[in-house]
């Protein structure tokens, strides 16, 4: 692994450590997966099979979708302005480092546990749905399709995700303030998978094709917006470098 | 204290000039400067500094001591002059070189509360790319006594500990230039202790030790230099040579009764060029040579029959000095 690849390590291990041991964190990453789940969860098992066929797997993307979209969010408002508020980020970038590698980083430890979140939600979901659901319900709402665009998008949205909470990161100088901001751009996000959810986007395989175009696109675009606002001047001093 | 520094340096004896050459000094600065808007941090800063050295760099709050550190650090950018730090001139494009051979402890520790000393020491021996971190680590802590705490959080320590624990990940790199704000702030006086003698080690092992301190006491032990700024470079020397420029030489005498007439016993003496009362019992005499006036003043008082309780040349101290200059 090169030098660069491991100081990107560095910061990723080090992140998950400090997410593990901090409650307030934890805590706010599980209150948001459970209310995604226990909605989805009660339609499902409310509904008339009669009516599955229609009615089920768009709730489920809707609800799925939105925990990566949401759910990153607060780790990744958290990465740099967190870092300057506990008086740890001047160590930190009086390492070789380079911003770039430590947003990638930092970037890396919020889209993991996020990850291990969305897709652990997802498969309770599905495991509770699989054992407990009508048949007729089940089948129409575990269908590969749907499954294949759960595994794509999660991490494609969690990733748009996070650059965006971490450009405020960057920009912001309280913690509270960034994670309220990050929380309200994800919401865009979110009205994608609601429009898709509500048949307003055609839920076809080119549309996929072009929204996973499209998010590759954003999230390098946003590690690259996200390493050009990172100016350490500012973020020693709090004056424009 | 274990030993820890740069094997392949040796120190600079405290004022001998800086040598040329290949052991050209490890840090320049040359009319450097850094304002922010309207307002100027520091300015026209120029010095140098010896492998192996112990620099002092003193100052008020506000003289921008911290700002030149991390300009020198490459944190941020200087508005003025130029400078070269571990041989790189100070340039954006040089940063990653220039803190990969350097090390920078800032006056607030800055660890990771919910990890563990050792998790701490971990992540930046991985971020300095340490070869042999465990290795390493083992020995950084060693150094600053911290051995048997390696598996405490570091939210758990006092704030001396942290400090601690915040010069032995300066450590961590192997630095050619240790730069050090405030190193011994919120130390007991034993753990202060402790922390000079690591100076000192790593000094002798070829380490420069860039040290900002407001503890005039500690500079005036530890420093082969010491430069007081003021928003500008108010002077630069050793110690010595700091109280010899500001202040005349002085002979302090001290008597087991007051003089009848001391004109008579001091004026035309050698070397002696004027005197003033401090005490009921007390003199001080400007001289130009203490060892060349001693004899003569010592002469005069006995032969004026005075008992003479001391005489000796009194010290300034660097906080004289210091105090002379910016109060």
């Amino acid at each position: 692994m090169s030098p660069a690849g491991r100081r990107v390590r560095a910061v990723v291990a080090k992140e998950l450590r400090d997410f593990r041991r901090n409650r307030a964190l934890l805590a706010s990453m599980a209150v948001v997966p459970a209310v995604f789940c226990v909605q989805p969860l009660v339609t499902v098992f409310t509904l008339d099979p009669s009516v599955s066929t229609a009615l089920g797997q768009q709730h489920v993307l809707l609800y799925m979708l939105g925990i990566p979209a949401v759910v990153p969010s607060f780790i990744a408002a958290y990465a740099v302005v967190g870092e300057r508020q506990q008086g740890t980020l001047e160590p930190v970038l009086t390492t070789p480092i380079s911003g770039g590698e430590l947003l990638l980083g930092k970037a890396l430890g919020a889209l993991l546990p996020a990850l291990l979140v969305a897709y652990g939600v997802y498969g309770f979901f599905l495991g509770c749905v699989r054992l407990f659901a009508d048949p007729a319900v089940a089948a129409a709402v575990i269908r590969l399709p749907d499954v294949l665009a759960q595994l794509v998008f999660t991490p494609l949205l969690a990733g748009w995700s996070i650059w965006v909470a971490i450009m405020i990161s960057t920009r912001s100088s309280d913690i509270r303030v960034a994670q309220q901001f990050a929380m309200l751009a994800s919401l865009p996000s979110l009205a994608v998978t609601t429009l898709a959810a509500f048949g307003a986007v055609p839920a076809s395989a080119a549309v996929g094709g072009l929204a996973v175009v499209l998010l590759l696109g954003l999230n390098r675009l946003g590690w690259r917006l996200a390493t050009a606002a990172f100016d350490r001047e500012r973020l020693i001093t709090g004056t424009r470098g | 204290m274990g030993r820890f520094g740069r094997d392949d340096r040796s120190r600079r004896p405290a004022g001998e000039p800086l040598p040329a050459g290949p052991d050209a000094p490890v840090l320049t600065a040359s009319g450097l400067g850094k304002r922010f808007g309207d307002r100027t941090a520091f300015r026209d800063v120029t010095f140098a500094i010896a492998r192996g050295e112990i620099f002092g760099f003193l100052g008020p709050n506000g003289a921008g001591k911290t700002t030149t550190v991390r300009t020198l650090g490459t944190l941020i950018a200087p508005t003025a002059g130029s400078a070269t730090v571990a041989g790189l001139p100070l340039t954006p494009a040089n940063g990653p070189d220039i803190r990969r051979r350097i090390a920078i402890m800032p006056e607030s520790p800055g660890l990771y509360p919910r990890l563990s000393v050792r998790e701490n020491l971990a992540c930046f021996a991985e971020l300095y790319d340490t070869p042999e971190p465990a290795g390493r680590i083992d020995r950084a802590l060693r150094s600053v006594h911290l051995a048997d705490r390696a598996a405490d959080p570091c939210g758990a320590l006092s704030k001396g500990l942290r400090q601690r624990v915040a010069l032995a990940r300066a450590l961590l790199s192997d630095p050619e230039i240790l730069f050090l704000d405030e190193p011994t702030s919120g130390l007991d006086p034993v753990a202060a202790h402790d922390v000079h003698e690591l100076i000192a080690e790593l000094s002798r092992g070829g380490v420069s030790i860039f040290l900002t301190t407001h503890r005039l006491a500690e500079a005036e032990r530890l420093c082969d230099r010491v430069a007081i700024l003021n928003t500008t470079l108010r002077t630069i020397g050793t110690p010595a040579e700091l109280r010899d420029q500001l202040f005349a030489r002085t002979l302090a005498v001290e008597t087991q009764a007051a003089l009848d007439d001391p004109d008579r016993v001091f004026a035309g003496l050698p070397g002696v060029d004027h005197w003033r009362r401090t005490g009921p019992c007390g003199y001080a005499l400007a001289v130009s040579d203490p060892v060349l006036a001693a004899p003569a003043v010592t002469r005069a008082l006995v032969a004026d029959g005075a008992d003479v309780l001391s005489i000796g040349e009194a010290r300034h101290s660097l906080e004289d000095v210091y105090l002379e200059l910016i109060a």
